[in-house]
């Protein structure tokens, strides 16, 4: 940490509205890890790319919360209906973002935003599932985040969810690949320094989908958990895995209390 | 004839540094993790071993680690301890264990194993997020080990 530049003093405000808990008290689950500071990855961006973030009409991000709202409204499948025929305005997807990956009883199982959708798109409106962080999937992630920006991050860990948590929590500290390196390697151990060019974050994800000015479109967080465990010369998860919505939930939870910023804007 | 003549001397001790390597399964490291012994039986080459430090496939050495004397190559990171004068307090048996594997140096370290094959999770087929078919190859050769370690030594601050 010689000449580590550490995270920013700037202040996240949205169109000049809505104010962004962008530093927090590390949530109780988090004791003995060594930080008690969360940590949006916004602090740890350029100035320039900050920026971007702070306005919707730069937010190149929108463009793709809109072709989403495009979809929300259109009708899909054998039952001829659309996301808006059951669920009004996007609006009512606030707090959806915030409290996801959630545990589902009717199912059984620990779900992310985009397992949710595609149960509404197979089992209510008879359409086709939407391959897991491709396109039409994110940028629909992307506009039900929106609906919660500035709420703060709140999953639960506990009860039924807390089996699916600990798996994830395995996986966080798990070193794998030829590096043998975990993500707490670089997030937890690491945040603040230099790694090459890049500037390590905590590697949080209230900020996802994340717009990253890299490949000019919305990017999930399990294709950036791929991309990291792809880093350590590993065999990844798939996107969707069991694996990744376990580490999800678990990546998440080191969140709670950070403000939903999705869609962020990242380099 | 002379042409064949060198080409048959190169063949030759390219033939004994094979003989002479150690096996990344056969190294032996000391007890606060030194490698007494060249790992290919040769001497490293000082100038290869500053290639390796900055090809990112390879060494990639200034991921991690600051070093001044390769400022010509941008964007050192900060994971690591500056380099500058490691050559003056470390031994070449030292950097030897240290880049073969640094966790018998440094246990738990976040600094990779060059020299290592075995033990992995979930190892992949180098950067490309695919499982890794058959067995591994090292990061780097016992050479290019020796090399980087050869120029370590010429680190000696300032
Ligand atoms: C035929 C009705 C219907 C359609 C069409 C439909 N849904 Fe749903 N959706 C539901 C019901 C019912 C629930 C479960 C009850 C609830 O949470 O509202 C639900 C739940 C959800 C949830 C979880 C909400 C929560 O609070 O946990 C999300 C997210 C969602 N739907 C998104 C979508 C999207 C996006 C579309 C279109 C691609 C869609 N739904 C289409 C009926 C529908
Ligand atoms: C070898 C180092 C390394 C490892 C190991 C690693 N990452 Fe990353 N990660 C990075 C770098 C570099 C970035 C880009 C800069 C940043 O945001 O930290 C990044 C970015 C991220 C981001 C985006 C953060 C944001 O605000 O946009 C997330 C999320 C993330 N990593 C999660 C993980 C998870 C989960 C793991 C383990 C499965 C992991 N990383 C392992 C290096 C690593
Ligand atoms: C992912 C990060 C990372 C990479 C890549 C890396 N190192 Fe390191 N290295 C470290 C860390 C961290 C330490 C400090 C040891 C510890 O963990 O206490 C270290 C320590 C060292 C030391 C001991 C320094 C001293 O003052 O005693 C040497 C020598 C060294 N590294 C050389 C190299 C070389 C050569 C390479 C490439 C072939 C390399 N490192 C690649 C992270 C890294």
């Amino acid at each position: 940490a010689a000449f580590a530049g550490g995270a920013d003093d700037d202040t996240l405000v949205i169109n000049g509205e809505i104010e962004m808990t962008t530093k927090a008290d590390a949530p109780e689950h988090m004791e003995g890890t060594g930080i008690d500071q969360v940590i949006s990855g916004w602090h740890f961006r350029a100035d320039e790319t900050q920026q971007i973030q702070m306005d919707d009409f730069e937010n190149q991000g929108m463009i793709f919360v809109d072709q989403a709202i495009n979809t929300w409204n259109t009708a899909e499948g054998s039952a001829g209906q659309s996301c808006a025929d059951c669920h009004n305005d996007p609006e009512s997807m606030a707090g959806v973002t915030a409290t996801y990956p959630k545990w589902n009883e009717d199912a059984g199982e620990v779900r992310t935003v985009q397992m949710q959708v595609n149960d509404c798109r197979v089992n209510r409106m008879g359409a086709e599932p939407w391959p897991y962080d491709a396109a039409p999937a994110i940028n629909m992630e992307a506009l039900i985040a929106s609906q919660s920006r500035g709420m703060p991050v709140d999953v639960a860990i506990d009860g039924p969810a807390a089996e699916t948590w600990e798996q994830g929590k395995d996986i966080y500290y798990t070193r794998y690949g030829q590096l043998e390196l975990a993500c707490a390697s670089c997030h937890e151990e690491n945040y603040g320094n230099y790694i090459r060019a890049d500037h390590l974050s905590q590697g949080q994800i209230n900020g996802f989908p994340t717009y990253r000015l890299k490949n000019a479109k919305l990017n999930g967080a399990h294709s950036r958990f791929k991309g990291c465990v792809r880093d350590t010369r590993a065999e990844t998860f798939a996107t969707g895995s069991p694996e990744f919505v376990a580490l999800e939930l678990y990546v998440k939870s080191r969140g709670n209390g950070l403000s939903v910023e999705g869609p962020s804007v990242r380099n | 004839m002379r042409l064949t003549a060198i080409t048959m001397a190169v063949a030759l001790s390219a033939g004994m540094a094979v003989a002479d390597t150690v096996a990344p399964t056969q190294v032996t490291y000391g007890e606060y993790g030194a490698i007494e012994t060249s790992l290919s039986g040769q001497v490293g080459d000082a100038e290869r071993g500053r290639e390796l430090m900055i090809a990112r496939g390879k060494g990639n050495c200034i991921a991690c680690h600051a070093v001044e004397a390769l400022s010509d190559a941008p964007f050192h990171g900060e994971v690591g301890p500056p380099l500058d004068a490691v050559g003056s307090y470390r031994s070449p048996a030292e950097l030897r264990g240290i880049v073969a594997n640094a966790k018998m140096t440094f246990p738990e370290t976040v600094m990779p194993a060059f020299y290592k094959t075995t033990g992995f999770i979930r190892p992949g087929d180098g950067y490309t997020g695919k499982a890794a078919e058959g067995e591994l190859d090292p990061i780097l050769t016992a050479q290019e080990i020796e090399d980087v370690v050869a120029f370590l030594m010429t680190l000696q601050g300032s």
